[in-house]
Protein backbone atom coordinates (compact mmCIF):
# COMPACT_ATOMS: atom_id res chain seq x y z
CA UNK A 1 0.00 0.00 0.00
CA UNK A 2 1.28 3.34 -0.82
CA UNK A 3 -0.15 5.29 2.14
CA UNK A 4 1.72 2.16 4.48
CA UNK A 5 5.18 3.36 2.71
CA UNK A 6 3.99 7.38 3.60
CA UNK A 7 3.60 6.86 6.70
CA UNK A 8 7.13 5.58 6.99
CA UNK A 9 8.71 8.01 5.22
CA UNK A 10 6.99 10.74 7.48
CA UNK A 11 8.44 8.57 10.46
CA UNK A 12 11.51 8.38 9.01
CA UNK A 13 11.69 12.73 8.24
CA UNK A 14 9.80 13.58 11.22
CA UNK A 15 11.98 11.59 13.82
CA UNK A 16 10.85 12.37 17.37
CA UNK A 17 7.65 14.12 16.21
CA UNK A 18 5.99 10.96 15.52
CA UNK A 19 4.15 10.17 18.31
CA UNK A 20 2.56 6.95 16.97
CA UNK A 21 1.28 4.85 13.79
CA UNK A 22 -2.19 3.04 13.80
CA UNK A 23 -2.92 0.81 11.11
CA UNK A 24 -6.78 -0.62 11.27
CA UNK A 25 -8.15 -2.07 8.41
CA UNK A 26 -5.79 -0.77 5.63
CA UNK A 27 -6.57 2.19 7.11
CA UNK A 28 -3.62 4.54 8.12
CA UNK A 29 -3.38 6.76 11.30
CA UNK A 30 -0.24 9.09 12.02
CA UNK A 31 -0.01 10.70 15.17
CA UNK A 32 2.66 13.53 15.63
CA UNK A 33 2.70 15.89 18.30
CA UNK A 34 1.30 19.70 17.71
CA UNK A 35 4.68 21.55 16.95
CA UNK A 36 5.98 18.81 14.40
CA UNK A 37 1.65 19.07 12.70
CA UNK A 38 2.24 21.49 10.10
CA UNK A 39 5.64 20.37 9.26
CA UNK A 40 4.06 16.76 8.60
CA UNK A 41 0.81 18.21 6.67
CA UNK A 42 3.32 20.59 4.20
CA UNK A 43 5.24 17.19 3.24
CA UNK A 44 1.51 15.17 2.68
CA UNK A 45 0.96 17.93 0.63
CA UNK A 46 3.69 18.69 -1.36
CA UNK A 47 5.94 15.72 -1.27
CA UNK A 48 3.21 12.86 -1.18
CA UNK A 49 1.26 14.13 -3.36
CA UNK A 50 -1.79 14.60 -0.92
CA UNK A 51 -3.96 17.17 -2.72
CA UNK A 52 -6.86 16.77 -1.47
CA UNK A 53 -8.24 17.33 2.42
CA UNK A 54 -11.12 15.59 2.70
CA UNK A 55 -12.14 16.56 6.27
CA UNK A 56 -10.86 18.14 9.34
CA UNK A 57 -12.15 17.50 12.37
CA UNK A 58 -11.63 17.87 16.32
CA UNK A 59 -12.07 15.42 19.74
CA UNK A 60 -12.92 16.20 23.20
CA UNK A 61 -11.04 13.89 25.54
CA UNK A 62 -13.38 15.86 28.48
CA UNK A 63 -11.10 15.21 31.71
CA UNK A 64 -7.62 13.94 29.73
CA UNK A 65 -4.90 16.28 29.87
CA UNK A 66 -4.24 17.67 26.46
CA UNK A 67 -7.95 17.68 25.92
CA UNK A 68 -8.61 17.82 22.05
CA UNK A 69 -7.32 16.53 19.09
CA UNK A 70 -7.37 16.88 15.61
CA UNK A 71 -8.16 15.01 13.07
CA UNK A 72 -7.07 15.62 9.54
CA UNK A 73 -8.60 13.39 6.44
CA UNK A 74 -6.02 13.96 3.61
CA UNK A 75 -6.47 12.43 0.32
CA UNK A 76 -4.76 12.02 -3.61
CA UNK A 77 -7.56 13.32 -5.82
CA UNK A 78 -7.40 9.87 -7.98
CA UNK A 79 -8.47 8.17 -4.34
CA UNK A 80 -5.23 6.11 -4.57
CA UNK A 81 -4.29 6.81 -1.06
CA UNK A 82 -5.87 7.94 2.30
CA UNK A 83 -4.10 9.09 5.03
CA UNK A 84 -5.50 10.18 8.74
CA UNK A 85 -2.87 12.64 11.03
CA UNK A 86 -3.97 13.60 14.61
CA UNK A 87 -2.56 15.54 16.86
CA UNK A 88 -3.37 16.21 20.48
CA UNK A 89 -4.33 20.15 21.53
CA UNK A 90 -4.60 21.29 25.06
CA UNK A 91 -7.06 24.09 26.34
CA UNK A 92 -4.19 27.19 26.08
CA UNK A 93 -2.87 25.96 22.60
CA UNK A 94 -3.40 27.46 19.09
CA UNK A 95 -3.29 24.81 16.00
CA UNK A 96 -1.30 26.10 13.47
CA UNK A 97 -3.50 26.67 10.23
CA UNK A 98 -3.48 24.50 7.19
CA UNK A 99 -5.55 27.46 4.88
CA UNK A 100 -1.44 27.72 3.39
CA UNK A 101 -1.34 24.00 2.34
CA UNK A 102 -4.76 23.78 1.59
CA UNK A 103 -7.28 26.73 0.85
CA UNK A 104 -10.53 24.22 1.92
CA UNK A 105 -9.07 24.33 5.09
CA UNK A 106 -10.58 27.16 5.82
CA UNK A 107 -14.41 26.16 6.60
CA UNK A 108 -13.59 23.75 8.42
CA UNK A 109 -11.05 25.37 10.78
CA UNK A 110 -13.88 28.11 11.40
CA UNK A 111 -15.91 25.29 12.02
CA UNK A 112 -13.95 23.73 14.84
CA UNK A 113 -13.52 27.49 16.27
CA UNK A 114 -16.93 27.74 16.40
CA UNK A 115 -18.24 24.17 17.91
CA UNK A 116 -15.46 23.29 20.03
CA UNK A 117 -13.27 26.31 20.74
CA UNK A 118 -10.14 25.51 19.32
CA UNK A 119 -8.09 28.41 17.74
CA UNK A 120 -6.01 28.47 14.79
CA UNK A 121 -2.80 30.56 14.17
CA UNK A 122 -2.52 32.07 10.86
CA UNK A 123 -6.22 31.77 9.48
CA UNK A 124 -6.91 34.90 7.43
CA UNK A 125 -10.69 34.82 8.99
CA UNK A 126 -11.16 33.13 11.99
CA UNK A 127 -14.93 33.79 12.92
CA UNK A 128 -18.21 31.36 14.08
CA UNK A 129 -19.57 29.92 10.86
CA UNK A 130 -22.53 28.47 12.68
CA UNK A 131 -23.25 30.62 15.49
CA UNK A 132 -23.25 34.42 15.50
CA UNK A 133 -20.67 36.12 16.43
CA UNK A 134 -20.59 37.21 20.72
CA UNK A 135 -22.45 33.71 21.44
CA UNK A 136 -20.68 32.55 24.50
CA UNK A 137 -20.34 29.15 24.64
CA UNK A 138 -19.02 26.13 22.35
CA UNK A 139 -21.76 23.82 22.19
CA UNK A 140 -19.82 20.49 20.78
CA UNK A 141 -17.44 20.72 24.15
CA UNK A 142 -18.50 17.88 26.58
CA UNK A 143 -19.55 19.89 29.46
CA UNK A 144 -21.98 21.71 27.41
CA UNK A 145 -25.56 20.70 27.72
CA UNK A 146 -27.29 19.28 24.81
CA UNK A 147 -30.17 21.59 25.97
CA UNK A 148 -28.16 24.83 25.88
CA UNK A 149 -27.49 27.46 27.94
CA UNK A 150 -29.21 30.87 28.53
CA UNK A 151 -27.70 33.74 26.32
CA UNK A 152 -29.03 36.87 25.61
CA UNK A 153 -27.45 39.13 22.76
CA UNK A 154 -30.21 41.77 22.10
CA UNK A 155 -30.53 42.82 18.79
CA UNK A 156 -28.55 39.83 17.18
CA UNK A 157 -30.10 36.63 18.85
CA UNK A 158 -30.90 35.09 22.48
CA UNK A 159 -30.83 31.68 23.25
CA UNK A 160 -32.77 29.24 25.74
CA UNK A 161 -32.68 26.29 27.16
CA UNK A 162 -34.64 23.06 25.28
CA UNK A 163 -36.94 20.71 27.88
CA UNK A 164 -35.20 17.20 27.55
CA UNK A 165 -38.34 15.75 29.19
CA UNK A 166 -35.46 12.68 30.36
CA UNK A 167 -32.97 13.50 28.05
CA UNK A 168 -31.64 11.98 25.28
CA UNK A 169 -28.46 9.65 24.87
CA UNK A 170 -25.40 12.26 25.92
CA UNK A 171 -22.30 10.58 25.94
CA UNK A 172 -19.81 10.74 28.20
CA UNK A 173 -16.01 10.26 27.63
CA UNK A 174 -13.64 8.03 28.96
CA UNK A 175 -16.71 5.63 30.72
CA UNK A 176 -15.76 2.35 30.68
CA UNK A 177 -18.92 0.42 29.55
CA UNK A 178 -21.78 1.50 27.35
CA UNK A 179 -24.66 2.34 29.97
CA UNK A 180 -22.23 4.69 31.36
CA UNK A 181 -21.12 6.18 28.44
CA UNK A 182 -24.09 6.89 26.69
CA UNK A 183 -26.74 7.65 29.96
CA UNK A 184 -30.15 8.07 29.06
CA UNK A 185 -29.71 10.91 30.65
CA UNK A 186 -27.06 13.15 31.73
CA UNK A 187 -27.03 15.13 34.86
CA UNK A 188 -25.42 18.68 34.40
CA UNK A 189 -23.82 20.48 37.27
CA UNK B 1 -81.39 44.25 -27.66
CA UNK B 2 -78.89 42.95 -29.97
CA UNK B 3 -79.79 40.67 -32.52
CA UNK B 4 -77.57 37.77 -31.82
CA UNK B 5 -78.91 37.47 -28.70
CA UNK B 6 -82.45 36.43 -29.37
CA UNK B 7 -80.76 33.94 -31.74
CA UNK B 8 -79.17 32.20 -28.83
CA UNK B 9 -82.51 32.05 -27.15
CA UNK B 10 -84.35 30.51 -29.74
CA UNK B 11 -85.01 26.77 -30.11
CA UNK B 12 -82.78 24.77 -32.90
CA UNK B 13 -85.17 24.82 -36.28
CA UNK B 14 -86.63 21.19 -37.13
CA UNK B 15 -87.95 21.27 -40.69
CA UNK B 16 -91.23 21.36 -41.17
CA UNK B 17 -92.02 22.94 -37.86
CA UNK B 18 -93.03 26.76 -37.48
CA UNK B 19 -90.14 28.14 -35.18
CA UNK B 20 -91.84 29.54 -31.83
CA UNK B 21 -90.94 32.72 -30.62
CA UNK B 22 -88.52 33.18 -28.15
CA UNK B 23 -89.91 33.13 -24.28
CA UNK B 24 -89.40 36.31 -22.96
CA UNK B 25 -89.26 37.98 -19.11
CA UNK B 26 -90.76 40.88 -18.86
CA UNK B 27 -90.85 43.00 -15.32
CA UNK B 28 -93.49 45.38 -15.53
CA UNK B 29 -94.48 47.12 -12.21
CA UNK B 30 -97.43 45.44 -12.22
CA UNK B 31 -95.60 42.45 -11.49
CA UNK B 32 -93.96 43.93 -8.34
CA UNK B 33 -94.97 42.56 -4.94
CA UNK B 34 -93.50 46.04 -2.85
CA UNK B 35 -93.94 49.43 -3.89
CA UNK B 36 -90.93 50.35 -2.34
CA UNK B 37 -89.03 47.75 -4.56
CA UNK B 38 -86.06 49.33 -6.80
CA UNK B 39 -85.33 46.98 -9.85
CA UNK B 40 -81.87 49.02 -10.86
CA UNK B 41 -80.50 47.81 -6.98
CA UNK B 42 -82.29 45.21 -5.26
CA UNK B 43 -80.30 42.33 -5.49
CA UNK B 44 -76.94 44.55 -5.76
CA UNK B 45 -77.18 45.17 -2.06
CA UNK B 46 -77.18 43.28 0.68
CA UNK B 47 -77.90 44.82 4.61
CA UNK B 48 -75.33 43.43 7.23
CA UNK B 49 -72.74 44.51 9.67
CA UNK B 50 -69.57 46.56 9.43
CA UNK B 51 -67.48 43.37 10.81
CA UNK B 52 -69.29 40.89 9.23
CA UNK B 53 -68.32 42.45 5.65
CA UNK B 54 -64.88 43.26 6.61
CA UNK B 55 -64.27 39.63 7.65
CA UNK B 56 -65.64 38.22 4.74
CA UNK B 57 -63.38 40.69 2.57
CA UNK B 58 -60.02 39.01 4.91
CA UNK B 59 -60.61 36.14 4.48
CA UNK B 60 -60.78 35.74 1.48
CA UNK B 61 -57.95 37.32 0.50
CA UNK B 62 -54.99 36.32 2.47
CA UNK B 63 -52.07 37.46 1.43
CA UNK B 64 -49.37 34.92 2.77
CA UNK B 65 -45.87 35.68 3.94
CA UNK B 66 -44.00 32.16 2.88
CA UNK B 67 -41.05 32.28 5.93
CA UNK B 68 -39.89 28.79 4.08
CA UNK B 69 -37.35 27.42 6.40
CA UNK B 70 -36.85 24.06 6.49
CA UNK B 71 -38.85 20.72 4.51
CA UNK B 72 -42.06 21.91 5.43
CA UNK B 73 -41.67 24.90 2.70
CA UNK B 74 -41.29 21.90 0.00
CA UNK B 75 -45.07 21.11 1.38
CA UNK B 76 -46.13 24.86 1.25
CA UNK B 77 -44.90 25.08 -2.07
CA UNK B 78 -46.68 21.99 -3.45
CA UNK B 79 -49.89 23.42 -1.52
CA UNK B 80 -49.19 26.76 -3.52
CA UNK B 81 -49.00 24.90 -7.20
CA UNK B 82 -51.61 23.77 -9.03
CA UNK B 83 -52.51 19.91 -7.83
CA UNK B 84 -53.56 21.58 -4.35
CA UNK B 85 -54.17 25.08 -5.53
CA UNK B 86 -54.83 27.80 -1.94
CA UNK B 87 -55.99 30.28 -5.11
CA UNK B 88 -59.54 27.98 -4.52
CA UNK B 89 -59.42 30.32 -1.11
CA UNK B 90 -58.08 33.36 -2.84
CA UNK B 91 -54.34 32.99 -1.08
CA UNK B 92 -52.10 32.36 -3.63
CA UNK B 93 -51.03 36.19 -3.88
CA UNK B 94 -47.70 34.88 -2.05
CA UNK B 95 -45.70 38.05 -0.97
CA UNK B 96 -41.79 37.79 -0.08
CA UNK B 97 -42.32 41.86 1.02
CA UNK B 98 -43.60 41.36 4.76
CA UNK B 99 -45.12 44.82 3.83
CA UNK B 100 -47.56 43.41 1.10
CA UNK B 101 -48.72 40.23 3.16
CA UNK B 102 -51.03 39.73 6.32
CA UNK B 103 -50.35 35.78 6.88
CA UNK B 104 -46.76 34.67 8.22
CA UNK B 105 -46.79 30.28 7.44
CA UNK B 106 -43.82 30.05 9.69
CA UNK B 107 -42.77 26.90 7.50
CA UNK B 108 -39.80 25.05 9.26
CA UNK B 109 -37.43 24.94 12.29
CA UNK B 110 -36.45 28.32 13.44
CA UNK B 111 -32.80 28.27 14.95
CA UNK B 112 -32.69 31.19 17.11
CA UNK B 113 -29.69 32.41 14.60
CA UNK B 114 -32.56 32.94 12.09
CA UNK B 115 -35.26 33.82 15.09
CA UNK B 116 -34.74 37.24 15.47
CA UNK B 117 -34.89 37.82 11.38
CA UNK B 118 -38.30 36.05 11.53
CA UNK B 119 -39.57 38.35 14.51
CA UNK B 120 -38.37 41.52 12.26
CA UNK B 121 -40.49 40.25 9.02
CA UNK B 122 -43.45 39.76 11.56
CA UNK B 123 -43.20 43.27 13.30
CA UNK B 124 -42.60 44.80 9.21
CA UNK B 125 -45.98 43.48 8.13
CA UNK B 126 -48.80 45.98 8.98
CA UNK B 127 -52.02 44.85 10.77
CA UNK B 128 -54.11 42.87 10.62
CA UNK B 129 -51.76 40.26 10.09
CA UNK B 130 -52.06 36.75 11.20
CA UNK B 131 -49.56 33.68 12.02
CA UNK B 132 -49.64 30.21 11.15
CA UNK B 133 -46.82 27.94 12.69
CA UNK B 134 -47.02 25.06 10.26
CA UNK B 135 -45.34 21.79 11.28
CA UNK B 136 -44.12 20.23 14.57
CA UNK B 137 -40.62 22.71 14.66
CA UNK B 138 -42.50 25.70 14.30
CA UNK B 139 -44.72 25.14 17.13
CA UNK B 140 -42.78 23.58 19.67
CA UNK B 141 -39.18 22.81 18.26
CA UNK B 142 -40.13 19.29 16.84
CA UNK B 143 -37.87 17.28 17.45
CA UNK B 144 -34.74 19.41 17.55
CA UNK B 145 -34.27 19.60 21.37
CA UNK B 146 -30.95 21.08 21.16
CA UNK B 147 -29.19 24.41 22.10
CA UNK B 148 -29.34 25.97 18.22
CA UNK B 149 -33.81 25.67 17.99
CA UNK B 150 -36.07 28.20 19.50
CA UNK B 151 -38.37 25.84 21.09
CA UNK B 152 -41.46 27.47 18.93
CA UNK B 153 -42.38 30.35 16.98
CA UNK B 154 -45.24 30.93 19.91
CA UNK B 155 -41.86 32.09 22.12
CA UNK B 156 -41.42 35.17 19.70
CA UNK B 157 -44.33 36.48 18.27
CA UNK B 158 -48.41 35.35 19.09
CA UNK B 159 -49.86 32.24 16.74
CA UNK B 160 -53.18 31.99 15.36
CA UNK B 161 -53.05 28.49 13.64
CA UNK B 162 -50.73 25.59 15.17
CA UNK B 163 -50.57 22.78 12.48
CA UNK B 164 -49.56 18.95 13.37
CA UNK B 165 -47.27 17.44 11.26
CA UNK B 166 -44.16 16.83 10.12
CA UNK B 167 -44.39 17.90 7.38
CA UNK B 168 -47.67 18.26 7.17
CA UNK B 169 -49.81 17.27 3.94
CA UNK B 170 -50.47 20.28 1.54
CA UNK B 171 -54.30 19.00 2.68
CA UNK B 172 -53.24 20.04 6.61
CA UNK B 173 -51.84 23.33 5.68
CA UNK B 174 -55.29 23.78 3.33
CA UNK B 175 -57.27 23.11 6.72
CA UNK B 176 -54.93 24.67 8.93
CA UNK B 177 -55.60 28.23 6.76
CA UNK B 178 -59.69 27.67 6.55
CA UNK B 179 -59.66 27.07 10.33
CA UNK B 180 -57.52 30.80 10.23
CA UNK B 181 -60.55 32.02 7.89
CA UNK B 182 -62.84 30.60 10.53
CA UNK B 183 -61.39 32.43 13.31
CA UNK B 184 -61.71 35.75 10.91
CA UNK B 185 -64.97 35.52 10.43
CA UNK B 186 -65.50 35.66 14.32
CA UNK B 187 -63.31 38.71 14.73
CA UNK B 188 -64.93 42.25 16.17
CA UNK B 189 -62.70 44.74 14.67
CA UNK B 190 -64.84 47.48 14.47
CA UNK B 191 -67.06 46.50 17.72
CA UNK B 192 -63.22 46.45 19.69
CA UNK B 193 -62.69 49.80 18.35
CA UNK B 194 -65.99 51.46 18.67
CA UNK B 195 -65.37 50.31 22.36
CA UNK B 196 -61.85 52.04 22.38
CA UNK B 197 -63.43 55.00 21.30
CA UNK B 198 -66.61 55.48 23.86
CA UNK B 199 -64.35 54.24 26.50
CA UNK B 200 -61.02 57.55 25.69
CA UNK B 201 -63.95 59.46 25.30
CA UNK B 202 -65.99 58.57 28.38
Amino acid sequence: MAAQEDVKRLCETLGKGVVGTVEFRGEHTLNVSLPTLHDALKKCREDLGYEMIIDLSSLDHFGDDPRFEVVYELATVDDSKHLRIKAKVSEDEEVPTATDLWPGADWHEREIYDMMGIRFSGHPHLKRILMWEGYPFYPLRKDFPLAGRPSEMPDVASTGVAPLEGGPFVTTAGATDTVRREPRAHVVE
Amino acid sequence: MPDFFHKRLERPVVRGQIPRQPARIMVSPSNTLHTAYDSKIEGNVIVTRVDAAINWMRKHSLWPMPMGLACCAIELMATASSRFDISRFGMEVMRFSPRQADVLIVSGTVTYKMALAVKRIWDQMPEPKWCVAMGACASSGGMYRSYAVLQGIDRLIPVDVYISGCPPRPEALIEGLMKLQKKIEGEESTLAQKKVFFEENA
